[in-house]
């Protein structure tokens, strides 16, 4: 906010001490809870790591390959525990390499808090050295940023940026720190943590009247069918979501955020949406006559082609930023609001129901999505091995206890089709943005973020080479993250689409990779290949079974297609089965 | 919808680097601004930004709503030009002598209701203030005679039915506000005027 509004404090008095900047802000980040920060040190950042020499006992500073890997990890770390992921980086290259994750964590409503270094006040718009304008490059990819050059500010400015990631819909914030800012010294009087800002409210207030037309229509409603997104993992309202389900008896299916929140056997989780979602929920979509979205935001890849968009049905949107009512698809009746509080209102006001009959209509579609799909995909009888068994495999051997880290492209799409999900942010995935190279990273900061659970880094052969050397950061850390890459030797979804839609015209889809065993040995983790279905079963096991990390590299069929799949351009009820 | 000019009014706090926020909300569109003012407001410390575009009244609806989803933006109105008053002013640098031979001209500035803010040997500043219309006649009119310099501010606005933002300014300064500007008053009447 404005510097005018901060005290001014000349010296320290009885209930002050003096201290620089950086240390000010390290104090903060431990009064905010903060115990992992992913960074990498430079010229601009220096004070602040010199400052975090003294702190190594209670901030664990992981220090990772690329600061692209940083910000993912810090994704993976927020996603996967809740907390506010933390990154560090210097000023110019440092800063603007963060400038991907900070996309992919503001379209995935990802609360970060990053830290970037930055020339000396004095400095700043002269080209100085490693000098970028990195809050006008950030400006459209974060939810706030600040560039603070005095020392004073820090408190108060670190204590608005964690307020401003992780309340309302989070996302990502920047703060860009010059170098006198964290030299110089403030009388520091404690941290104040952030509770309000005048200008912004990210909690609105309930209109307990939406709440009473959303549930008349559900009462009145033969057809209903709920669409939840990650706002029902984000709002921390999966218990009051399953309530909700259970009992209004309505099928629910869901956005690839928001895996999970059923568990996959629910028996009223219908399945997953969009484009290469189930057969059911798509076909579906356009035959409900009340469509109840719970903190989702209609995505293309969700909706299809908008004009052909339920367009039968009445909308009821529930969530919790106002942009999102009206943006894709018209609501009939928005409940703006937190759908941990809404939630509960709705199901107090709607009726015990069971939709028996609708109900059976999605596993009428779901045994001819098994028939024409499902079985080949989980339980090949060709030669060559599917992504889909590999998945299916490892459901055995987890039974959904792990957690699975997926990269982008067609094994994201059969990890979210046929993973295990017993409770949500157990499938951590780029959505929005679809960043290649994503998981590698994001995996080591889930890891960090909930070290007892066992988490398997499932990535293609394209994706991995993207951020392949935060390895180095696996290495050195010494923590254990499974990393499956399924190599089809292909660029697997462009050429799906260069197959269907551009006669097999393959421009640039083949991709070569190194040997990943030796690759993987070259960082001292340990890897094996495999390529026939005999090895498959016993190299999860040992991979599961291995203290370490470990990688494991599977050769799957290369020319296989994902189905089914909702073409571009076609509505979400011309679902293609092959 | 119908694409027609649209004047926003946004009460913001004083923000570094807040404009770039604004301006790339419309750039990402691809939507030109038209007119863009910064001035102070009724309320001291509050800053008000009046925007022009001509968009259809969907876009321009979904646009108010991304900018006061910013943090630091407190309020966003959209209003059609028959919903507020509106004025731009503009300054014309002609050669004097031109004005002091020809009585036609005098005339025709005097017609226009331009007002002369410096005379010196040379030149002549005038000015005149109103709609895009009378500023663009005084323009015409005053290029066959040796026009040195034009320009023309942007565009301020007061809106017909604003009771202006004291009253919802307290209410945001509470720590709960009151049902007055419980956020959601457009969901009520979405043609009405969008507030948060």
């Amino acid at each position: 906010m404005t510097p005018q509004t901060l005290p001014v404090l000349d010296a320290p008095t009885a209930e002050t001490r003096l201290v620089s900047g950086a240390e000010a802000l390290l104090l903060g980040l431990l009064a905010e809870g903060v115990d992992t920060i992913f960074g990498y040190p430079g010229g601009a950042i220096l004070p602040i790591y010199d400052a975090l020499y003294d702190f190594k006992e209670q901030l664990n500073h992981v220090l990772v390959r690329h600061e692209q890997g940083g910000i993912h990890a810090g994704q993976g770390y927020a996603r996967a525990s809740g907390k506010v992921g933390v990154v560090f980086a210097t000023s110019g290259p440092g800063a603007t390499n963060l400038v991907t994750g900070l996309a992919d964590a503001q379209i995935d409503s990802t609360p970060l808090v990053c830290i970037t270094g930055q020339v000396f006040a004095h400095l700043l718009g002269t080209d100085a050295f490693q000098e970028t304008d990195v809050i006008n490059i950030t400006a459209p990819v974060t939810k706030w940023n600040y560039q603070v050059t005095e020392a004073r500010e820090i408190p108060e400015i670190l204590a608005k940026a964690f307020y401003i990631a992780r309340s309302g819909r989070p996302g990502p914030v920047l703060i860009d720190i010059t170098k006198n800012a964290q030299l110089d010294q403030l009388p520091f009087a404690g941290y104040v943590p952030c509770a309000r800002i005048r200008s912004y409210r990210p909690v609105p207030v309930v209109r307990p009247e939406a709440v009473a037309q959303a549930a008349a229509l559900i009462n009145r409603a033969q057809r209903p069918l709920v669409l939840w997104g990650q706002g029902v993992v984000l709002g921390g309202a999966e218990r009051e979501f399953r309530e909700f389900i259970e009992k209004s008896g309505i099928p629910a299916a869901w956005t690839i955020l928001g895996a999970g929140v059923l568990p996959t056997a629910h028996p009223l989780n219908v399945g997953m949406l969009g484009m290469h979602g189930n057969y059911g929920p798509n076909v579906l979509t356009n035959e409900c006559d009340v469509l109840i979205a719970i903190g989702m935001r209609f995505d293309d890849r969700v909706t299809g082609r908008l004009d052909k968009y339920a367009r039968q049905a009445q909308v009821i949107h529930l969530d919790i930023d106002p942009t999102e009512i009206d943006k894709n698809v018209a609501a009939t009746v928005p409940v703006w609001g937190d759908c941990k509080q809404t939630l509960p209102l709705l199901t107090q006001l709607v009726e015990a129901r069971t939709h028996a009959g609708w109900r059976q209509r999605f596993d009428q579609f779901q045994a001819e999505e098994v028939d024409a799909v499902i079985q080949d995909a989980l339980f090949p009888t060709t030669a060559a091995l599917t992504m889909g068994e590999v998945i299916q495999q490892l459901n055995e051997l987890t039974q959904g206890e792990a957690i699975l880290v997926s990269d982008v492209g067609q094994h994201q799409m059969v990890t979210c089709r046929y993973a295990r999900l017993e409770e949500s942010r157990r499938h951590i995935t780029s959505g929005g943005l679809g960043t290649m190279g994503f998981a590698l990273p994001a995996a080591i900061g889930t890891k960090f973020g909930v070290p007892e659970r066992t988490v398997v880094a499932i990535i293609g052969d394209g994706g991995v080479q993207m951020t392949i050397q935060e390895l180095g950061t696996l290495m050195q850390t010494g923590i254990a993250v499974k990393i499956i890459v399924l190599n089809n030797q292909f660029l697997g979804m462009v050429r799906q689409w260069q197959e269907l839609f551009s006669e097999r015209r393959y421009s640039f889809v083949n991709i070569e990779s190194p040997d990943y065993v030796a690759v993987a040995r070259g960082y001292r983790i340990e890897g094996q290949s495999v390529a026939a279905r005999a090895e498959l079963r016993p190299a999860l096991e040992a991979m599961l079974a291995h203290p370490g990390s470990f990688l494991l590299e599977v050769m799957v069929a290369q020319e296989q297609n994902i189905f089914p799949m909702v073409p571009q351009g076609c509505s979400v009820a011309e679902i293609r089965l092959r | 919808m119908e694409r027609q000019e649209y004047n926003i009014t946004a009460y913001t706090e004083n923000h570094i680097g807040l404009l770039n926020r604004l301006a790339i909300i419309f750039s990402r569109r691809k939507i030109n601004i038209e007119s863009l003012n910064t001035s102070p407001s009724e309320i001291e410390g509050i800053h008000r930004f009046n925007i022009v575009i001509t968009e259809t009244e969907d876009v321009v609806r979904k646009i108010a709503r991304q900018m006061e989803k910013q943090v630091e933006v407190l309020k966003v109105y959209f209003n059609s030009n028959d919903e507020v008053i509106w004025q731009e002013m503009a300054l014309y640098k002609v050669p004097t002598d031109v004005i002091a031979e020809r009585a036609l001209v005098e005339r025709l500035l005097r017609e226009n209701g331009a007002r002369a803010v410096v005379i010196r040997k040379d030149y002549t500043v005038f000015e005149t203030t109103g709609h895009r219309q009378e500023t663009d006649n005084l323009l015409r009119v005053l290029q066959p005679f040796g026009l040195i310099e034009f320009v023309r501010s942007a565009r301020i606005a007061i809106i017909k039915a604003s009771d202006g933002f004291n009253r919802q300014l307290r209410e945001f300064e509470e720590a709960k506000p009151g049902s007055e500007v419980i956020e959601n008053e457009y969901l009520n009447d979405r043609d009405g005027v969008f507030a948060m």
